[in-house]
This record gives structure tokens, C-alpha cells and sequence, in this order.
């Protein structure tokens, strides 16, 4: 028996991770996560190949910190960019150019802004990443071979076993009722 | 996914039209008034008149040049969103015969404003001498004329078969202004650089800066998209006109201003560091008259008030979707735009004074009121929506992500 096969039945046998529900439009998919937002579920999320207008709203999707992290992202640049710049040309190695003067703000701007740029673009990627709990190598939602088509004409709304109103039947009969095609277990 | 039936809204001025008519005529009548009274009762003279009447026109030339830079761009690019907006913009791009009009004093009195008119000059002043071919009163008429004739054919010429495609519908219509569109923008940009050379460069002959029509250009598209959501919402309220645009659209024109907020930043900087980096005398004199006298805190004014307070106000997403808030720096940048204009043109014709003047208000009265007037007669018969562009059903639907 190769190492893969016994994975995968150690993997079969693991806990339920959730119940993946498949539908066949972008319409559909909006009036589900509707419903399935206004029944209250929390750890739950929608899959589908392009971005769908409204899933946003429909899912209640609430504001994101991004923006602000990004901000801060951007001020610790700039200042650093400054900080940097006066500490090597005014304190450190005072040196005189073309009579300038030691720390010459027009001077400094440049470099303050890239850097507040580049520090903006690292905190929107890796902020990005980390709210997204990115990288990671695997997802339970890989064992299932009918959400590969997520990425050409399916859409997908999965429900955690951990969401505190999860109840295997109940949540399988719920997502049923909303016109998914298939309702299917998803395990570890 | 939103859609709006534009068949229950009216999108003509209508009754609309008359009101806007009296409001352009009593500022007109005002402002020619106003004129007149401080021209004899307060003592000004020609020249301090011109002085106004040249940073009046160049507000309004700017306007003129941010909308149909709007509308080349959005041929250009197949826009999808401004689609609903697109017919105001139009009837400003079409104005420039208005704006040749208004340039008639600049050029009648020209030797009043540009030292280097005045005969005898160029040829004793070394450096000027070597730019006599250019620096020509006669040959500055004729470029000012074909900048305007440019700018009139391209307006005009986006705005009649936008107009066009109302009655026909015809698609191909569309295809040929996106074709149009880009020798129009080449042209476009060409003629708003060589025209910021001769009518703000060259009131200080000796200077140059090669980014100077850069940094005239950014202020036109900001000054447009200030205006813009204005009128856009004066429409709204009034008569209920405009319900095509939603806030999707003013938080993309509170985008656009947003970022043309930091691009004319960015070019302003570079302008300034440039010449304080190389510190040579030929170049520093400009920033040096602008750093003297009362002009220190008029500049420090422009800087803050162009560039740090409406980039802390415009960032965060709320402000460019409240509409109220918007329209509120909106109208700060219509204002500092003309704070920009008059940092450009006044320091070399009153240095060390800030000459501030009723003046500068009745100029800024008479050629808004000239301005609106002309813009209500083009556009009273039209639909203010092009209704029959073929990404009209788009720009209706569209929704920020």
C-alpha cells in the first residue's frame, strides 16, 4: 500500500471539517449566502470562479482593518525614511554638499516617499496574507474532488463544523433547501 | 446586480434651463458691474485689471481643458462608469470658442502683461534675444489662436457626435470618437504644454521649467473634478434631474480628484526640488520671488492647502462615498485652484505684495457667468445623459468592488 493511499484513508476517516454545498450560477450563490447569513452562521465562506458583484454584501462581510494597517504601514515609512536620512547626513557622518544644508527637507522626499510607499505595499501584501490566514499548504476543502471545479463553472458555499449553530443533519438539510445541487461532507 | 430604468427619469435642463440662465446672467451683469465700478469709483487702472483677467481666464481655460481631457480619456480607454457624466463634461470641452472670446483682452493689451511685448525689449536684453523668434507678439497671437482652434475642433467635434448617437444610436458612432481620440490626445497635450509656455512662462521671460505645462495640466483635471460632482449634484437636487448617477460615481470622481490631488504634488515637487538642488540663479529666481515679501505664506497657503489637507481628507474611502463630505473638499479645490492659478501669474507682475482685490472676485463673477451662460445654451435642448451610448447599460449598473 503506497504512503498516499493510506493518507488519504487516514484523511476519510478524520473529523468533519464541514458541509460543502454546490451550485450551479452566480445567482444562486448570492440568494444562498443571503440566507445562509441571516440564519446566523459565522465560519462559513463562498467559492466561486470570478468575482460575483454583491457576494460582499449578501455573505455580511463587515469591514476589513487592512486600511488601516496599510496607513500605518505607510506613516512608519515615512518616517523612517526621514529619521534615516537626517541621522546619516546630520548626526552620524555630517558631510557637506554643494552648501547645502546638513538635512535639507526637499532632499529627503524623495527617499521618504518611496519608502512610505514601500512600506504601504508590504503591510497591504503581508497584511493581506496574514488576515487570510496565507500560506498554508493544504485545506480540507482539496479532499473534496467536486470543489475543483471552483475554478471553472461551480460555485461553492462551505459551512464549518466548527460554526457554533453547525449541526450535521440540520446544516445538510438547511443548504438543501437553498437549491444547492449537492450537499457533501468534507473531512479533514 | 443594480439596474436603473432611465426611461422614468428626465434627463433634459427643462425648466431647469431658465433659472441657470438668470443665475449666469445676474453674475455676469454683476461681475461687468463690478468691473466698471472699481475701474472708475476705485481707481484701478488697465493693467491691474488684465492682471485679474488672466488668472480668470486661465481658471476657466483650465476647466475647459480637464473636461476634455475627461472625455478624450474616456474614448481612450473604452470607459465603462463615466458614461452617465460624460455629456456635462462635453458641453464644458466645447467651450473653447467662448474661451478665444475671453482671450481677446490678453491679446489686445498684450505688451500690459508680458514685458517682453513691449517693443525694444528682447532685443536689449541678451538672454531675450536669443528667444526673439519666439518671444514675438504677432506669432504669439497666431499660436494662442491655433492652441484654441485645436482644443475648439476636438470639443466640438466630441460633443456634436456624442449628441449625434442621441438621435441615431448608432454604436459606430462610438468607435470612431475612440479612434479620434488618440491623435486628439497627442494634440491635446502638446498644445495645453506650448500654451502654458507662452501665457504663465513667459511673464517671467527669463525663466524656464520643462515640466511647467505638466504641472498646469494636473491643476486643470483637478479643478475639473472639483467642479464636477457640484454640478452633478446641483442637477440632482434641482428638479430631480441625474438619478443615473449613484454614489458608485462620486466616489469615482472623488478617485479621480484624489489622485490628481497627489499627481499635481508630485509634479509641483519635482518643479521645486529640481531647481533648489541645482541652485542656479536663472532658474531659483521664480521660487525666489514666491519666497519673498507677503508671498512666503501665499505659498505656504498653496502648498498645504493644494496638497496636505485635501489628501488627509480625500484618503479614507467614507469621505469620496459621503457625498456631503465630498462636495465639501470638492469645493475647498475649486478655490485652491484658483489660489494655484493666481500663485503663478501674480508674483511676477506684483512682487512681494499679495495685491488680493475685489477685482479678482467681479473677474472670476463675469466669466463664470459668460461660462454658464454658454454651457445652459448647448446643453438646454440635450439629453444630459448620452442615452444611447452603447455602454451607457455599464455605466448605469456600475459598482465599486
Amino acid at each position: 500500500m503506497s504512503t498516499t493511499v493510506m493518507d488519504r484513508r487516514v484523511r476519510e476517516e478524520g473529523a468533519v471539517w464541514g458541509l460543502l454545498a454546490e451550485f450551479t450560477d452566480a445567482a444562486e450563490l448570492i440568494e444562498a449566502a443571503r440566507k445562509v447569513r441571516d440564519a446566523g452562521y459565522t465560519r462559513w465562506d463562498s467559492f466561486a470562479p470570478f468575482a460575483v458583484h454583491g457576494l460582499d454584501t449578501a455573505m455580511g462581510i463587515h469591514k476589513t482593518v487592512l486600511p488601516r494597517l496599510v496607513l500605518l504601514g505607510g506613516a512608519a515609512g515615512c518616517l523612517s525614511g526621514i529619521l534615516l536620512q537626517w541621522w546619516t547626513n546630520a548626526v552620524d557622518y555630517p558631510f557637506l554638499i554643494s552648501g547645502k544644508p546638513l538635512f535639507g527637507w526637499p532632499a529627503a522626499v524623495p527617499i521618504a516617499f518611496e519608502l512610505t510607499i514601500l512600506f504601504a505595499a508590504f503591510a497591504a501584501l503581508f497584511g493581506m496574507l496574514g488576515l487570510n490566514g496565507l500560506p498554508r499548504l493544504h485545506h480540507p476543502l482539496f479532499t473534496s474532488e467536486r470543489f475543483r471545479r471552483v475554478t471553472t463553472d461551480r460555485f461553492f458555499i462551505a459551512i464549518e463544523a466548527d460554526d457554533p449553530r453547525f449541526d450535521s443533519g440540520e446544516t445538510r438539510r438547511f443548504l438543501t433547501q437553498l437549491g444547492a445541487a449537492v450537499v457533501e461532507e468534507v473531512r479533514d | 446586480m443594480r439596474t436603473t430604468d432611465i426611461s422614468i427619469d428626465r434627463h433634459e435642463l427643462g425648466g431647469l434651463a431658465p433659472l441657470l440662465l438668470k443665475l449666469a446672467g445676474a453674475s455676469l451683469v454683476a461681475g461687468v458691474a463690478g468691473i466698471a465700478l472699481m475701474a472708475t469709483v476705485g481707481g484701478r487702472g488697465l493693467d491691474r485689471i488684465l492682471q485679474s483677467w488672466l488668472v480668470g481666464f486661465t481658471f476657466f481655460l483650465n476647466l475647459s481643458l480637464g473636461a476634455l481631457f475627461f472625455v478624450l480619456l474616456h474614448h481612450l480607454t473604452r470607459a465603462g462608469w463615466s458614461v452617465v457624466v460624460r455629456r456635462l463634461a462635453e458641453g464644458m470641452a466645447a467651450l473653447f470658442p467662448l474661451l478665444a472670446l475671453l482671450a481677446v483682452p490678453i491679446v489686445l493689451w498684450l505688451p500690459r502683461l508680458y514685458r517682453w511685448a513691449e517693443p525694444g525689449v528682447v532685443v536689449h536684453d541678451p538672454i531675450l534675444a536669443g528667444k526673439a523668434g519666439w518671444l514675438d507678439p504677432t506669432f504669439f497671437t497666431i499660436r494662442l489662436g491655433v492652441y484654441l482652434l485645436i482644443w475648439s475642433v476636438l470639443g466640438l467635434y466630441l460633443f456634436s457626435r456624442s449628441v449625434r448617437q442621441d438621435a441615431t444610436g448608432d454604436p459606430r458612432l462610438t468607435v470612431t470618437m475612440e479612434k479620434r481620440s488618440a491623435p486628439g490626445m497627442v494634440l491635446f497635450a502638446l498644445a495645453v504644454n506650448f500654451c502654458a509656455f507662452d501665457l504663465l512662462m513667459s511673464l517671467d521671460p527669463h525663466w524656464f521649467s520643462t515640466i511647467f505645462g505638466v504641472y498646469l495640466f494636473a491643476g486643470s483635471v483637478v479643478v475639473f473634478f472639483a467642479v464636477l460632482p457640484h454640478l452633478t449634484h446641483w442637477l440632482q437636487h434641482h428638479e430631480e434631474l441625474l438619478h443615473t448617477v449613484t454614489v458608485e460615481h462620486f466616489h469615482d470622481m472623488g478617485k479621480m480628484l484624489f489622485a490628481f490631488v497627489v499627481f499635481w504634488a508630485y509634479i509641483a515637487f519635482s518643479q521645486y526640488m529640481l531647481i533648489w538642488y541645482a541652485n542656479l540663479p536663472e532658474e531659483t529666481e521664480w521660487f525666489l520671488r514666491r519666497q519673498s515679501g507677503q508671498w512666503v505664506w501665499f505659498s505656504l497657503f498653496l502648498a498645504i492647502g493644494h496638497f496636505v489637507i485635501p489628501f488627509i481628507l480625500l484618503l479614507p474611502r467614507s469621505s469620496k462615498r459621503k457625498i456631503h463630505r465630498l462636495l465639501l473638499v470638492s469645493a475647498w479645490m475649486v478655490l485652491l485652484h484658483w489660489v494655484d492659478i493666481y500663485w503663478i501669474v501674480m508674483p511676477e507682475l506684483s512682487p512681494g505684495r499679495v495685491p488680493l482685490d475685489p477685482l479678482d472676485l467681479f473677474v472670476m463673477l463675469t466669466m463664470a457667468g459668460a461660462y454658464g451662460t454658454a454651457w445652459v445654451l448647448l446643453l438646454r435642448r440635450r439629453s444630459l445623459v448620452p442615452a444611447r451610448d452603447p455602454r451607457l447599460a455599464e455605466s448605469l449598473a456600475f459598482e465599486n468592488a
